[in-house]
């Protein structure tokens, strides 16, 4: 290495920050380099010296110092609400209260949000995609045991005759990294996503909502998490989940 | 109150002004008083309260002016090295008035690395903590910081009557 490059590391050797891989390297060179040497020598010379000219130059003024701390003092004795406790306490009870509710209410209401919002997304992929169910059946006692080993819970599917619904047929789907399974029903042109997957805590809660032209619903029994969507209107998405659901009660 | 006289020291030579100063140092306490929540326990004390010192020189007349200033010093290539002789410099050198003639000659960017690392003897860590700037960034600039150092004494040095 040349003595410029050298000569470049020689503000990290003087400030004590040469990297300890290349230290090694760079003493053997300031041993054999009377160049080098001599210009770090002069770069410890001129930090020394900055630290004599620099270091208390300047002195603080007499009664500075107390003139800060006092006016620091002065914010502190401010009256305080909590200054006073019993009222302190009850100010912050109420907010713990307050938080901890709405947060409640909060994280249970994203956390269905989120739900909806990945079935949603699954139930326009599946339908966009080329093949939009693995197991094609409208023969429930074809579609339900494809399922079997495939998922780790068992469910019924609906009788439908005398019903205007049909079975198309259900894919394997994963939801928050668990599989799940996705039915697909007909009736005339529209399309529906059962999805049944384990149940979730943070997403329980009976619901029945329109999002992006959709309507879905959405409940929890047995241990299960049932949710409807489809793009027909929320009675024909009503009347599918009330299928689905005396079926899985039975 | 920690590290006073060290704060008072150098707002001296930040604003080269002794009632700006005052005005910094008062200003940086309170600020520190009131923001010491966000001081986090572990993190770098004296570069927190060093970044506060400075953040609100920034927001002064002369600091605005100095930060505009900024991206020039940065990019600015310094006029080429004179061929300064370190026996030159040894002897100049320990003359203080020199070295600090040439302090309050530097940009006030050069000047205020300089200082925290050979006055403060900051690591450069600190030092970027404190400037909020990264680490590569505090090496180049006091690199060229040093040189611009080191050609303004080779100057005073020539100039000398012998």
């Amino acid at each position: 290495m040349s003595c410029e490059l050298w000569q470049e590391r020689l503000d990290a050797y003087v400030d004590g920050e040469t990297p300890a891989e290349e230290s090694p390297a760079l003493e053997q060179h300031l041993q054999t380099c009377r160049a080098c040497a001599a210009e770090a020598l002069g770069r410890f010379q001129i930090k020394s010296a900055t630290r004599a000219a620099a270091a208390r130059r300047f002195v603080p003024p007499p009664g500075f110092r107390t003139r800060i701390e006092k006016s620091i003092a002065g914010r502190r004795t401010r009256p305080s609400i909590w200054r006073r406790p019993a009222l302190a306490i009850a100010v912050a009870a109420v907010l713990v209260l307050a938080i901890g509710v709405s947060s409640a209410i909060f994280v249970r209401r994203t956390a269905r949000e989120q739900e909806l919002s990945q079935l949603l997304d699954m139930h326009v992929a599946a339908l966009a995609s080329p093949n939009p169910v693995d197991v094609v059946s409208s023969d429930r006692h074809t579609v339900k045991p494809w399922f079997q080993g495939r998922l780790p819970f068992t469910f019924n599917l609906p009788e439908l005759a005398g019903s205007q619904y049909s079975l198309r047929g259900g894919r394997l789907a994963y939801f928050r990294g668990r599989p799940a399974a996705q039915l697909i029903y007909e009736l005339g042109k529209h399309e529906f996503s059962v999805f049944i997957t384990q149940y979730d805590a943070a997403a329980s809660g009976e619901a029945d909502e329109k999002r992006n032209g959709f309507s879905t619903e959405s409940w929890t029994s047995g241990g299960l998490r049932c949710v409807v969507i489809s793009d027909a209107g929320p009675g024909d998405v009503h009347a599918l989940g009330e299928l689905v659901r005396t079926t899985q009660s039975r | 109150m920690p590290l006073f006289s060290q704060l008072y020291n150098f707002a001296c030579w930040l604003t080269g002004d002794r009632a700006a100063a005052e005005d910094l140092v008062q200003e940086t306490y309170l600020k520190a008083w009131k923001g010491f929540a966000s001081y986090r326990q572990g993190t770098n004390f004296r570069a927190w309260i060093y970044r506060i010192l400075r953040n609100t020189w920034l927001t002064t007349e002369a600091g605005m002016k100095a930060a505009a200033s900024l991206d020039d010093d940065e990019q600015a290539a310094l006029e080429p090295e004179t061929s300064d002789t370190p026996e030159s410099l040894l002897v100049s050198a320990r003359e203080h008035e020199q070295v600090a003639r040439a302090l309050e000659a530097l940009p006030v960017h050069y000047r205020e690395v300089i200082l925290l690392c050979d006055l403060e003897e900051m690591s450069y860590q600190e030092i970027g903590q404190a400037l909020a700037i990264p680490i590569g960034t505090v090496m180049s600039r006091l690199s060229r910081a040093r040189k611009a150092m080191r050609t303004l004494l080779t100057t005073m040095a020539e100039r000398r009557p012998r």
